[in-house]
């Protein structure tokens, strides 16, 4: 109809208006913060000086930085392994039909729908070493948020109450465009239930587990929220992520220079962790 | 599995998914003194002297409303923004298509602990430090990826010739836009839209760097930072949070079918 130009032309207008919004918002910060990681720079003191390397190679002696990303990768792999798992199981359970089946989804949304602040200022108080339920009711005495050794797999658990659900319904809208045929032969064949989930239901559901996996990886690596309304990143830095001790460093010890170069490296490790996954993916689906 | 061992199950992954929600409820109406004891775990009494308090004594209803602005005006803005570049990319031939979905894809990973410090300085160069309009500026462009991808999928929906046929009839392409694609997809307009108001009511890492005081702090940085001053007033951060709670929750419970149709459609496509 039309020449190839003017129909550009003709969607640009339309474009035009999100695509400056995305450039200013996430672009251009995205940008600017790589600038920033190469300066020293601090408002307090009205100090803007470009160092180069040097923030990134303070990095390497920074133990605290070293403890955040071990912390942070712990966090991540423990908690979407448990989510992966959990909401597999959950999604098994909630394919079939049966009366209710609407509430039990809606109930399973509510995890997923709370805001993540409140989720920890609920589990903080359910963790209360003192007058918390889950002491109560294991009739046990343990310093869930004040011992080390607990307070990080606390946090784990309670991301794994907010995110499991997510993951299920994923996998259940996966499991639900397997075809019925295919769970027919495999009956008719006289597979027993272990082999067709092997069989039959893993592999058509491994590039939807991959895709739940990214998404959820990206999330727990980038986690921010959850831990620092919980535990702040204590007790002894020991729940304290990346995203966490780069905000400490940016908005309280105001050190815009190095902080961005803490936020940098979360930057760089999701785009690690998703490449990875892109290519796995690939493999899968060529 | 039996049928009592299913039915088992599902009771327990329904407690399970209730129970951190109904506890915080129960706490939000015990008196004090019942508050620190247990057993046992229902109140013998219920009050509601900690909601008097957090809507009377702190800045509560000005954070709520705060909340409501920026979450209903993020919807807004995002929506309208990724609807008219989702109908290009649906609807008009765009060059290099492919191309821009992956790089909003792309947007969508970017984690937010890498765009504060450029956007906090960007903003307080502006003079935009707590104000509402830094919020809902910020949370539109990240709620843009989302609401592109997903109205995509929806404008996709609508048959080519039913738009051709309205641009035969003398329709520009806004007008086909507006006056057929609109009403034909908005099931799918009211879906982004419900994501995108939960997604913004609840976030909490830019309302906590780009606030400073009640006049922009939204509803999440109030409970997060909720003032004690020599115990930790339990019941009200209960109260607090099941009323932070209480608008999402709703939205959650009767849109569950198209949460859920969101969410999975934002997932697949990705």
């Amino acid at each position: 109809m039309t020449s190839p130009s003017r129909q550009a032309g003709r969607s640009a207008p339309f474009l035009a208006p999100a695509g400056v919004m995305l450039a200013a918002v996430t672009l251009f910060p995205v940008i600017y913060i790589l600038w920033l990681s190469l300066e020293q720079r601090s408002p307090v003191l009205g100090v803007t000086q470009f160092v180069g390397a040097a923030n990134y190679l303070r990095l390497l002696g920074d133990a605290r930085f070293w403890n955040a990303l071990a912390n942070t990768t712990y966090f991540t792999t423990l908690s979407v392994a448990l989510e992966l798992a959990l909401g597999l199981a959950m999604a098994l359970l909630l394919r079939r039909a049966f009366p209710g089946r609407a509430l039990v989804y809606a109930v399973v949304l509510i995890p997923w729908a709370v805001p993540t602040v409140v989720t920890a200022r609920m589990w903080e108080w359910m963790y209360n070493a003192d007058y918390g339920v889950i002491n109560y009711l294991l009739g046990a005495q343990i310093n869930w948020l004040g011992s080390p050794a607990w307070a990080m797999h606390a946090a784990i658990l309670m991301d794994v109450w907010k995110s499991t659900p997510f993951v299920a319904l994923l996998l259940l809208a996966g499991l639900q465009n397997i075809p019925a045929e295919l769970y027919h032969a495999a009956s008719v064949d006289g597979a027993t239930r272990w082999t067709t989930f092997r069989r039959v239901t893993l592999p058509l559901l491994m590039p939807l587990i991959l895709v739940v996996l990214i998404l959820r990886t990206i999330d727990a690596f980038r986690v921010f929220d959850a831990i620092y309304v919980l535990t702040g990143g204590g007790p002894a830095n020991s729940t304290e992520t990346l995203s966490i001790y780069a905000y400490k460093v940016l908005f309280q010890t105001l050190e815009f220079g190095y902080g961005s170069t803490l936020a940098v490296t979360v930057l760089a490790c999701i785009a690690l962790a998703t490449a990875v996954y892109a290519r796995l993916l690939r493999g899968r689906t060529a | 599995m039996s049928r009592i061992g299913r039915f088992t199950a599902l009771a327990l992954v329904a407690l399970w998914s209730l129970a951190p929600f109904l506890w915080q409820l129960i706490t939000s109406l015990k008196p004090d003194p019942e508050i620190t004891a247990l057993p046992p775990l229902l109140p013998a009494h219920i009050t509601l002297a900690h909601y008097a308090a957090i809507f009377t004594g702190t800045p509560f209803l000005r954070l709520m409303a705060n909340s409501a602005v920026v979450a209903s005006g993020t919807t807004l803005l995002a929506v309208a923004l990724g609807a008219l570049a989702a109908f290009a990319l649906a609807k008009l031939h765009v060059r290099r298509r492919t191309l821009i979905l992956a790089l909003v894809l792309a947007v969508s990973m970017f984690p937010p602990i890498a765009t504060v410090s450029p956007l906090f300085l960007v903003i307080n160069a502006l003079g935009l430090r707590d104000t509402l309009i830094a919020l809902i500026l910020t949370y539109t462009g990240f709620a843009l990826p989302l609401a592109i991808w997903l109205l995509t999928g929806f404008f996709h929906k609508v048959p080519d010739e039913i738009y051709f046929a309205a641009r035969v009839d003398g329709c520009t392409p806004f007008e086909a836009f507006r006056r057929v694609l609109l009403p034909l997809s908005a099931p799918g307009l009211i879906t982004t839209a419900i994501l995108v108001f939960i997604l913004s009511w609840n976030e909490f890492l830019y309302a906590l760097s780009f606030t400073a005081t009640a006049a922009a702090r939204t509803l999440p940085v109030g409970i997060a930072l909720f003032p004690g001053l020599h115990e930790i007033p339990w019941g009200e951060i209960a109260a607090a949070c099941v009323a932070a709670t209480a608008p999402v929750l709703l939205l959650a419970l009767g849109f569950h079918r198209r949460i859920v149709e969101g969410l999975t459609r934002g997932a697949v496509k990705g």
